[in-house]
């Protein structure tokens, strides 16, 4: 809402300047947007009188005008404007005079001829985006007397910025009524005497949806002028309004929307069948707006109909067949109250949002409707003449809306404030509001007026008072609780753990969208359906992720294209799948990583990362959740990772619990990746849960340890060497390492060689060299017998621990 | 030769030895079984018994005064030696130091944490809930049916029908409320979704909602605990004020304003010269909502509030646009530890 601060005051003065103003009206829940000069600046331009006009003597489309300025001699100005008259009072730019786009006015000859000064159209003053022609001044103003004052542009516009709450301070009128309130001063409203008829003149209305049209009102206007114009004065306060002036007849019921606060339409009478009808819209029934669009309306939308069918959509806006135009001689004036049930939602529904749906869907007063059609009556009658006939009024009493009397218990406003407001107080603060109050035992009866549509409960009351007594008079004090202890922390706690080591080893934390592009989510997870919006912002954050790995990838293929050439993010967040039409929600913790595996620096061998680095790094990550470590298994694949250089994390039932590997060739191609990228991605719930670990007895006995180099095929994995090992070590083996894996000179080719470190410990005795003997025979024998594993060598001298 | 003569040259000697080979040898020679002053212990009993003892006496302290001098004459070489050694192994502490760098989380979570951090001080737990909602949690039982002015104010991504992408983190709210039973002090962090994309608005960003339900919760405790949350989180004495809005769930509701924490009030770009930034929005939970989860509202008050964990990281960091956040640009990242 915009509005000019010299007409709110013409309404209501209270003794403020502008910025004292602007901060009651904030304070009070109306929150001033902007505060803005009315015009731009400029200096140096008075009111004018062209005195002659004559044809410039060698420029067809220029005139040489004399314009008394009121100064001792009128001025010479050249004027190439369509109309410019003799007699015509227009903004004159004299000598010294600067413009709002910097323009500096000086004696010039134009064409030959001398220019003393620029007569002025209203965009040249900042006054409009455009216009054809001087800005034409009304007949009474005084000649020489400076622009600014002429027009009152000494003047600010302030826009609010309303909560869909205060429909009622969506008028000039209604913020009056609040500053009154605020300041405790005299409001002045405007004269709304009803406007006697002039003639008989009338228009049937029948009212269908009486529900959703409680109150109907039509007046015929006669005989109008269909040449006059909309007055500077007007035009001025609706453009500080931020409305542009369109039509005589169109001005005046903006002007009284914007000054009242209610919504007008005003039909052309001659082109309307037989009487109005208020209905809702039949099956297949389609409207061309003013707009110039046509809308199929749904049989829930409420039209302003006639025998030839919808002409508008009810509070909302006109049609273009039925609406004012250049040649309209008789018009049919409405006043209405639509509900906002009936009104809330349709406009949106078409992509409309009108300054009439925006009230109407909010609420506007019902009592307005007789008091805008008289105010209107009487504007036009001063601008475009003619004969009013009677007001037709078809109100439907029992559906208007009922101010019921709303209870407020002194103890409970003391309650929900923390403080005690005077009950002289709260009387008073009601009975500015407009509300009817009542005191009663431990409280008041308070009934509030017809425009509030936001006051129906004992809460909204309690706000008033707080409102009114101002939020910054309201007590601090520190909230008083009974403390109890929660359990429930364990697995935000791990995932803050499982974020630290993450950033510990490196890793940067990225927060990407959890919408992706489709074809993304496709290259990525191609044998998942995504959950999909149905309204996405754009084509490329159209689907919900499925893996974290597209927007990590992204985020890293960013930076590399910023000249970094090692990455190394995570992020910890939600996936989306869709299970038996169901969208689960799983938390995953994902990383991308590419480059050299350490960061640039001297004395150290560098190289790539690769497979191992990050599975050191998932270990790392399951370690931290205190649970048994599910197996890395070659298969199942996914299709995003390179089949030989990822892996899958299987529990002992084959459950899949994420997955790390190479990014597949082919997906890196699609993508530009020049160089290798791994990504892992790990279900929170397996490094989430808080296992508790259990003391294991500590030996006071010597460990050994035996290292052994066993050849085997290349195809045997080291996984199922170091498995076979445990099953014949059996309980007397504390640690296995696998500490080198070689092929080349000395070892077949086709095989290769492990080498591998047994730390053997018994918990009552100290193990003698035979039994160590005989555990290794044993483990050969099994590696042999199991995987067809040769020793290479005994390295394994004694290294006792 | 003269016994002083051979403890001058001895002294000499070991004086002039570079290495412990060298004087080792010395004291071989000097003091050994069949060294140079052992000789002259000897040459002893070819003296008159008379002179005996004084010569005696003479040579054990050219023994010792050679003794005393090898001693220190080692201690001195070691001290060298080891002088030496700790110069040659000396190395440049200026060079950089090897190993892993050091990642950093998103300053998004930091500022979550310290959200959270701040809150736990006073008893607030964590909640967390869905980030796909269904229309009743995110709107119904928010006080906001359908066609509400209120719902034009999110612009809602939607999955179908009833299910969309929520708007804000208070239908967690809804949710521990169906839950649980009061007294309640919750706050609910997360990711919450609007379908907007300018300098001001990304489609996603993160919200903390808070809420207290208990037996005399006023409004005068809401304007203490938030004032306590805000100038603990700039860690500074902020002026701040409390000024009237709207919000379906709450009423009275009001909308919460800082001092501008860039200019500190004078006016700036950033609280577009007011001196004034809007931070938080809350109120007194409505009595509708609180029906709507089953507490009576005559035995219970509660009060509830919403920030932006963004504006919250941009205003404490200086970081004048938003979109930087979801671009994980490294070059942003490492500026937050």
């Amino acid at each position: 809402m915009k509005f000019s601060e010299r007409w709110l005051r013409e309404w209501v003065d209270p003794p403020v300047d502008t910025a004292g103003l602007c901060e009651q009206l904030t304070m009070a829940g109306l929150e001033v947007e902007s505060v803005t000069p009315a015009a731009p600046f400029f200096e140096g331009v008075v009111v004018g009188r062209v005195l002659s006009v004559e044809a410039h003597p060698s420029a067809g489309r220029l005139r040489c005008c004399q314009v008394d300025v009121g100064s001792d001699r009128p001025l010479s100005i050249v004027c190439g404007a369509g109309n410019v008259r003799t007699g015509l009072l227009a903004p004159t730019a004299c000598d010294g005079a600067r413009l709002p786009d910097g323009t500096r006015i000086r004696p010039a000859r134009l064409r030959g001829e001398l220019s003393e000064g620029m007569l002025c159209s209203a965009a040249e003053l900042g006054l409009a985006e455009q216009a054809d022609g001087l800005l034409e001044l009304p007949d009474d103003a005084a000649v020489g007397q400076d622009i600014h004052a002429c027009l009152g542009l000494d003047d600010h516009i302030i826009e609010l910025s309303l909560t869909p709450n205060r429909s009622d301070c969506l008028s000039v009128g209604g913020i009056a009524r609040e500053v009154g309130v605020l300041n405790a001063c005299p409001v002045h409203a405007v004269d709304t005497a009803a406007v006697p008829p002039a003639c008989e003149a009338a228009f049937p209305v029948t009212v269908a949806a009486p529900q959703a049209c409680p109150r109907y009102l039509g007046r015929v206007i006669r005989n109008v002028n269909p040449a006059a114009a909309t007055p500077l004065w007007m035009r001025e306060r609706l453009r500080r309004s931020g409305l542009r002036s369109i039509h005589p007849v169109v001005d005046v019921t903006n002007y009284v929307m914007l000054e009242l606060g209610q919504p007008m339409h005003a039909f052309d009478l001659d082109r309307l069948e037989q009487g109005i009808e208020v209905r809702l819209a039949r099956p297949g029934e389609s409207l061309r707006l003013l707009d110039g669009q046509v809308v199929t309306l749904d049989e829930d939308v409420l039209v302003i109909a006639d025998a030839s069918g919808p002409l508008a959509m009810a509070g909302i806006m006109g049609g273009a067949a039925s609406g004012v135009g250049e040649r309209t001689q008789n018009l049919f004036l409405e006043s209405a109250f639509f509900s906002p049930g009936a009104i809330a939602g349709r406009a949106r529904r078409h992509g409309l949002h009108t300054d009439s749906s925006h009230r109407f869907e909010r609420g506007v007063d019902p009592a307005l409707a007789h008091r805008a059609m008289a105010r209107a009556t009487a504007l036009l009658l001063e601008i475009v003449g003619g004969e009013p006939g009677p007001v037709v009024d078809v109100t439907a009493g029992e559906y208007l809306p009922v101010r019921k009397a709303v209870a407020l218990r002194a103890r409970r406003l003391q309650r929900l404030l923390g403080m005690e407001v005077a009950p002289q107080k709260v009387q008073d603060i009601f009975q500015r509001l407009g509300c009817a109050v009542e005191a009663v035992e431990a409280g008041w009866r308070v009934t509030p007026p017809t425009a509030r549509f936001d006051i129906a409960i004992e809460a909204d009351l309690i706000e008033e008072v707080a409102r009114i007594h101002g939020y910054q008079n309201l007590p601090v004090v520190r909230p008083r609780a009974s403390l109890a202890i929660e359990g429930g922390v364990a697995p935000r706690r791990q995932r803050h753990r499982a974020s630290r080591l993450l950033v510990d080893r490196g890793y940067r934390e990225a927060i990407t969208y959890s919408f992706i592009d489709p074809e993304l989510q496709r290259l990525f997870d191609p044998e998942r359906a995504p959950v999909a919006l149905s309204n996405p912002l754009s084509s490329d954050l159209a689907v919900m992720r499925t893996s974290l790995w597209p927007g990590l990838v992204q985020a890293l293929i960013h930076n590399l294209h910023r000249q970094q050439k090692r990455v190394r993010l995570f992020e910890i967040g939600m996936k989306y799948i869709k299970q038996h039409n169901e969208i689960k929600e799983n938390l995953v913790v994902s990383g991308a990583v590419t480059g050299s595996l350490w960061p640039e620096q001297w004395g150290a061998a560098q190289r790539p990362v690769d497979f191992y680095d990050v599975k050191g790094d998932v270990e790392a990550l399951l370690r931290c959740g205190g649970r048994a470590e599910p197996r890395f298994s070659a298969r199942p694949v996914h299709p995003a990772l390179h089949p030989g250089q990822s892996a899958a994390l299987l529990d002992e039932r084959g459950d899949c619990h994420g997955w790390l590997g190479v990014l597949h060739p082919r997906l890196a191609q699609a993508l530009a990746l020049e160089q290798d990228v791994l990504v892992f991605e790990l279900s929170s719930h397996i490094i989430g849960e808080d296992a508790i670990p259990v003391f294991r007895e500590l030996s006071r006995f010597p460990a050994v340890r035996r290292d052994l180099a066993v050849i085997v095929a290349e195809a045997v994995p080291a996984g199922e060497v170091m498995d076979c090992v445990r099953e014949a070590a059996g309980p007397l083996l504390r640690q296995l390492q696998l500490f080198d894996v070689y092929r080349g000179k000395g070892i077949v080719s086709g095989k290769k060689s492990i080498a591998l470190g047994l730390t053997l410990q018994d918990f009552s005795r100290t193990l003698t060299d035979a039994e160590v003997e005989a555990l290794l025979e044993r483990v050969l024998a099994h590696l042999k017998d199991r995987l067809d594993a040769t020793l290479r060598d005994q390295p394994g001298k004694d290294k006792e621990r | 030769m003269e016994l002083a003569d051979l403890v001058a040259t001895a002294q000499r000697e070991i004086a002039a030895a570079q290495d412990l080979a060298s004087l080792d040898a010395l004291r071989v020679r000097y003091l050994g079984r069949k060294g140079r002053l052992t000789d002259v212990l000897k040459g002893l009993k070819d003296l008159p018994p008379a002179e005996r003892p004084a010569a005696g006496q003479a040579v054990n302290r050219a023994k010792q005064q050679l003794q005393a001098a090898i001693e220190a004459r080692r201690e001195a070489l070691e001290a060298r030696a080891m002088e030496a050694r700790l110069a040659a192994e000396a190395i440049d502490v200026t060079l950089p130091g090897r190993g892993q760098s050091c990642g950093g989380l998103h300053p998004v979570t930091q500022t979550l944490e310290r959200i959270e951090d701040l809150f736990a001080q006073a008893g607030f737990s964590v909640a967390e809930g869905p980030e796909i909602e269904d229309d009743y949690h995110n709107f119904e039982a928010l006080n906001i049916p359908a066609h509400h002015p209120a719902r034009a104010m999110h612009d809602t991504f939607y999955i179908d029908e009833h299910t969309l992408l929520r708007t804000h983190t208070s239908p967690v709210q809804i949710r521990v409320m169906q839950a649980r039973k009061p007294p309640l002090r919750v706050i609910a962090p997360g990711r919450v979704y609007r379908c907007d994309s300018d300098v001001t608005h990304t489609p996603m960003f993160h919200q903390v909602e808070g809420f207290m339900v208990d037996e005399a919760v006023s409004f005068a405790d809401l304007k203490g605990l938030l004032s306590d949350f805000l100038r603990a989180f700039f860690a500074r004495d902020l002026a701040l004020r409390f000024r009237p809005s709207y919000f379906p769930f709450t009423e009275p509701s009001a909308e919460v304003d800082i001092q501008c924490v860039i200019c500190n009030g004078d006016g700036c770009r950033v609280c577009g010269q007011t001196g004034w930034l809007e931070v938080m929005g809350c109120g007194m939970i409505h009595p509708a909502v609180l029906a709507k989860v089953g507490i009576d509202d005559e035995a219970y008050t509660g009060f509830a509030f919403g920030l932006g964990v963004e504006r919250l990281a941009m205003l404490r960091h200086g970081v004048n646009d938003l979109r930087l956040f979801f671009e994980n640009d490294l070059r942003f990242l490492e500026q937050f530890g």
